[in-house]
């Protein structure tokens, strides 16, 4: 026997559980027979305690019911105010939820877990309250009765005759972590009640005499107290699986329930619960869709979904497999997904749902190695849920359409009977049937084949006009033929509606191919959201809206179209769906669903469809979820390319600043040196001539210092972003004017010659950047060519450009790529002889890009070098008239 | 006569001691102070002929001192600052600063400044009756409305000679786009600065002999201008 060891998938499993269970709250339930037994009074006395120990906590709601002793209890206690709610003109007290989640304290006092909410309340039920705040990390006291438990309901409801609408799905209790029984005799009970000492809710007043019957307590109880007997047991099982003591590590059991439609179906799946509650097995609702459903029994069909709705509820996966034969899709399902139990409904009378007990057979006969359990059920009442749309009419346009074909077959056939033999006009009739068959379905076939032997009988055979048959022959041909007829019949009928499912399914898998090949080329969140638009919107019929989160994680709807932004900021951060259709928030004109990626969620789309049921139909609701994921993972890989790219530029400003901390370093230490070295000098006391020379040769230093500290300061306040243009008309001949005053005493030694037109209009731009721009142009020719060279300043308006030219005659540039010498920290020689970082050009061409225009270094053919920039002329503003 | 007292409100030390050795070597008074509640005090018990204001100032923005100044001391006011800061330099002209000097600047151009403030303050002083004005080689009669360049005629349209008087008035102090916009067009005109630089430069081909690079109608960019080397009478 090999050593015993958790399975590790489980042992996954548990550590998952305990870490999401690390950052929940923790629930525990005050769970009782019935009402009466003191649930509030014991939770407020554990409350009391746990406020002694000084655990900061509220109470959210306590229902009272003026009893005195309990009143007493929540003496000292803060108490929550409630929200008041209007409803049909009166004012209910209702939990607040948002104050709650506000107040954020350790424990809640929450009565009542199986309270349904006034409509237009964020949850329809308590229940999903507490669940949200169980989230938040806060701890819920609550309380509960049996009865109110959905797996029970019916139970209970059998045994006390009172059916309870408040229900509270089983999972919420089963994931509670602690369940304290609150339990009281019934004979105590009942003293307690003649004492009226338990208060009536008004629902059950009528009823109360019924109720508290000494039998139906006793029933009760016995129900509270195994449910929490079950879950000591769960408890005490699940201790020996973390711990490993178990002597058998069993596959976990997986039940398959096949489900019907109506009453009968909830009763099936509320059975197969409990069932699978008690295997400690994962359950799969499945319906088998037949093609059958689809074309006239929609009714069935939807109850059907109904009940996979409820089966949710209850924690089962639900599933809707397309399949002719129920028996063998369900066995083929099995399989695949290894499943041990097949659970079945039995009937115990004809009817629509004999297909149950006939699939048992068929399955026990077909499938020896299944598990089939048979859930009996009762002669089914009808359901008491409101059907979500009323039946569909039947064809019976089919059947007129098979009357006259047979008709026009008959005619045709009269007509025929001259040239050919009986037996070969009767293959008209066949063919009747066939096509009838192919174009109207089963129903229609099958009454065209009656029709063409009943028209054949009465028009081709002796005696015609008459049913009667002389020709004792004849008898066997109509029995052949309607035979034959049937049979072709039901086959074109069978081969029609897998034509159209095959059709369906194709559409369904070319959208979610289609959306996957568009999705898959899409660089942007538009184009993702886009896309989304495009396709969802025509597949589901509905008005399609996708939201995504703005840097603070608030998402806004993107395009034109409204969304509830509240709703889709509660989904967002939720990440369950809501709005139409779903309890949480059902009052939003559509439905809004988190796009779940494997990261995290991505946004939330709005779904406005103009049939709400597209989202109960489990096929398309598959479609639905499929296209969802693959938004959510388009928008995830874009985002992660944002990523990527961002970390790319980071790192190469990352390399820029090292560069340049590497090159500013260098040319701010070597004036620096030189001016530190002159004035100790200086200090010597030279003789006057050689104090001029050194403080002149000082000055000279620091005001180069003073040009690329400038610069540098340009350069930070243009690169941290959010600076703007100061644009204004300016003159050129102002600009340059100006740059040429701050460099006179570089450019003493240079004969510089401008050449800016009078009548040059005002051009717009920012006079000091641009003035930078020429200082670094004049600056750098004053630095590169011999004192005494040429320098010349031009401007021209060319076509709709000013054209700015620096030119000298000096060595030229020494790089074939001049384009680089815009680049920062580049300059033409490798160890530079003159001070001053390539940064002026590179900021030049920041500053002239900004602006709109370009900038460009070039040899002269006559020797020498010259920088060219341009700038957009634009048509200035003419001064008035004097 | 007693030599001028200039009033250094600055808080950097070194700086401080360079303006007071530069100017004490020219032969004018120094008085001090480091903030600008000292450089009240200073300014109202010493009677100095110029103050020098750093706009950086610890305990003040330099603006309102520069106003408080104003209510009651006529002397030239010349401001320090900073290149970048040119909203700063115009609101302290604004506020009724004479000129500014942007920093860093050298001795020589110190000294410039303040020779002409105080030449200006001299003028002002006198009265200045004189209608005849003249720089390099242009002579203005204000009272004629006549212009003329190495004694030849200029013309000037009306627009361009109210520009040139109100720079004319401004005595060499640095009149902000704003102020010259009032002087000349009047309220109303006061954001168009291109107006200005239209004219300014019809001035400029008009009277300079190389207008890319002005001797006497000097641009302060995006400041405003002034006019260099002015004297009164011939």
């Amino acid at each position: 026997m090999p050593p015993q060891r958790p399975d590790p998938d489980r042992l996954l499993e548990s550590l998952k559980e305990q870490e999401a269970a690390a950052k929940r709250g923790k629930l525990k339930v005050f769970f009782g027979a019935c009402p009466g037994v003191g649930k509030t009074y014991a939770m407020l006395l554990a409350a009391r305690e746990r406020q002694a120990e000084g655990v900061n906590l509220l109470i959210g709601v306590a229902e009272t019911h003026g009893r005195r002793e309990t009143l007493q209890l929540l003496d000292g206690l803060p108490l929550l105010p409630s929200r008041k709610v209007e409803y049909r003109g009166r004012v209910l007290p209702e939990f607040d939820l948002e104050a709650a989640l506000a107040a954020a304290p350790a424990l809640i006092i929450v009565d009542e877990l199986a309270h349904s909410n006034v409509p237009g309340s964020r949850h329809a039920k308590r229940w999903q309250d507490v669940e949200e705040l169980l989230a938040a990390g806060i701890d819920v006291y609550t309380s509960l009765n049996v009865q109110h438990l959905e797996s029970l309901n019916d139970i209970v409801a059998g045994i006390t005759g009172v059916r309870v609408r408040e229900t509270v799905a089983d999972h919420v209790f089963d994931r509670a972590d602690d369940v304290t029984l609150v339990d009281l005799p019934p004979d105590e009970l009942l003293i307690r009640l003649a004492a009226g000492k338990v208060y009536l809710p008004d629902m059950a007043r009528h009823a109360a005499k019924n109720f508290f019957r000494k039998g139906n307590l006793i029933a009760l109880r016995e129900l509270a107290l195994r449910r929490t007997a079950d879950r000591v047991d769960e408890q005490m099982r699940a201790y020996r699986t973390d711990q490993a003591i178990a002597t058998v590590w069993e596959a976990r059991e997986r039940l398959v329930v096949c489900v019907g439609s109506g009453a009968r179906g909830e009763k099936l799946v509320r059975e197969a619960s409990r069932l699978a509650a008690k295997l400690q097995a994962d359950w799969i609702a499945v319906h088998v869709d037949d093609p059958e459903l689809s074309e006239g029994a929609q009714k069935g069909r939807r109850q059907a979904l109904e009940v996979l709705k409820l089966a949710e509820q209850l924690g089962a996966e639900t599933l809707t497999i397309p399949g002719a034969h129920v028996a063998e899709a369900l066995a083929s399902f099995a399989r695949a997904r290894n499943a041990t139990k097949l659970v079945v409904g039995r009937t115990l009378r004809p009817g629509p749902l004999r297909w149950f007990s006939g699939v048992a057979n068929k399955l026990a006969e077909t499938h020896p190695d299944l598990d089939v359990v048979l859930i009996g059920l009762e002669k089914g009442k009808p359901s008491h849920r409101p059907q979500p749309r009323p039946a569909a009419t039947l064809p019976w346009s089919g059947y007129l359409w098979a009357t006259l074909a047979c008709a026009g077959a008959t005619l045709l056939a009269a007509g025929l009977l001259r040239f050919f033999d009986l037996a070969n006009v009767v293959m008209l009739f066949l063919l009747t049937v066939v096509l009838v068959s192919i174009r109207f379905g089963r129903g229609p076939g099958a009454w065209a084949s009656l029709l063409a032997v009943l028209c054949f009988d009465l028009f081709f055979v002796e005696p015609r006009g008459s049913l009667s048959v002389h020709d004792s022959q004849y008898l066997f041909t109509f029995a052949l033929m309607l035979a034959v007829a049937l049979v072709i019949g039901q086959l074109a009928a069978k081969l029609r509606l897998e034509a159209r499912v095959a059709v369906q399914r194709e559409r369904r898998a070319m959208a979610l191919a289609n959306i996957a090949r568009q999705l898959s080329g899409a660089l942007k969140q538009d184009q993702i959201v886009g896309i989304a638009e495009e396709y969802l919107g025509p597949l589901f019929d509905a008005g399609v809206t996708v939201l995504l989160p703005d840097a603070q994680e608030r998402v806004h709807p993107c395009g034109n179209r409204p969304a509830d932004e509240g709703v889709a900021q509660w989904v967002y951060d939720h990440q369950q769906e809501a709005g139409l259709g779903t309890t949480t928030l059902a009052a939003a004109s559509a439905r809004y669903l988190p796009l779940k990626a494997p990261m995290r969620t991505r946004g939330v789309c709005a779904l406005q469809p103009r049939h709400p049921a597209v989202f109960d139909e489990p096929e398309e609701r598959r479609l639905l979820d499929a296209c969802l994921s693959q938004i959510a993972l388009a928008l995830e890989r874009v985002h992660y390319v944002e990523v990527a790219q961002e970390a790319l530029v980071n790192m190469e400003g990352q390399r820029l600043r090292n560069a340049l901390l590497a090159a500013v370093s260098h040319d701010l230490k070597t004036p620096l040196t030189a001016i530190i070295g002159l004035a100790g000098t200086l200090e010597r006391d030279p003789s006057p001539q050689i104090r001029h020379e050194l403080t002149a040769a000082i000055r000279e230093e620091a005001e180069q210092m003073h040009r690329l500290v400038a610069n540098l300061l340009e350069m930070a306040r243009l690169q941290s972003g959010g600076t703007r243009l100061r644009k204004e008309w300016q003159s050129v001949e102002e600009v340059v004017g100006s740059a040429l005053h701050q460099l006179r005493l570089p450019l003493a030694r240079y004969q510089v010659r401008t050449d800016v037109p009078a009548d040059l209009p005002l051009v717009e731009f920012d006079a000091l950047l641009i003035e930078r721009v020429l200082v670094n142009l004049l600056d750098n020719a004053a630095k590169y060519t011999p004192a005494g060279s040429r320098i010349r300043v031009s401007a021209r308006r060319v076509d709709e450009e000013l054209v700015v030219m620096v030119e000298d005659n000096g060595p030229g540039l020494p790089l074939k790529d001049a384009d680089k010498l815009f680049e920062p920290f580049t300059r033409g020689e490798s160890e530079p002889a003159t001070p001053g970082v390539g940064l002026g050009l590179a900021l030049s061409r920041i500053i002239v890009e900004a602006h709109g225009g370009r900038i460009s270094a070039e040899n002269r053919p006559e020797g020498g070098a010259r920088f060219r920039f341009t700038l957009p002329a634009g048509t200035p503003p003419e001064p008035e008239e004097e | 006569m007693s030599p001028v007292r200039i009033l250094i409100i600055e808080d950097d030390n070194n700086i401080r001691r360079f303006l007071r050795l530069a100017l004490e070597d020219e032969g004018y008074q120094v008085a001090e102070a480091d903030c600008a509640r000292r450089g009240l005090i200073e300014a109202a018990s010493r009677q100095p002929g110029l103050v020098i204001v750093d706009l950086g100032l610890p305990d003040d923005d330099g603006k309102s001192l520069i106003r408080e100044l104003r209510g009651w001391l006529s002397v030239p006011v010349l401001v320090l600052s900073a290149r970048d800061r040119e909203e700063e330099k115009v609101a302290a002209l604004d506020a009724g600063a004479d000129d500014y000097l942007v920093k860093p600047f050298g001795v020589p151009e110190l000294l410039a400044r303040v020779r002409a403030q105080l030449r200006r303050g001299a003028i002002s002083l006198s009265g200045g009756s004189s209608s005849q004005v003249s720089f390099g080689e242009v002579r203005v009669d204000l009272a004629e409305h006549q212009v003329s360049k190495s004694g030849q005629p200029v013309h000037l349209t009306p627009t361009e000679f109210r520009l040139l008087a109100a720079l004319i008035k401004g005595h060499g102090r640095v009149l902000t786009h704003r102020q010259l916009l009032l002087d000349t067009w009047g309220p109303g005109y006061a954001d168009r600065g291109h107006y200005l630089r239209i004219y300014m430069g019809n001035l400029r081909q008009k009277l300079e002999d190389s207008p890319t690079q002005p001797q006497y109608l000097l641009t302060e960019l995006q400041v405003g201008y002034r006019l260099a080397g002015m004297r009164m009478g011939d």
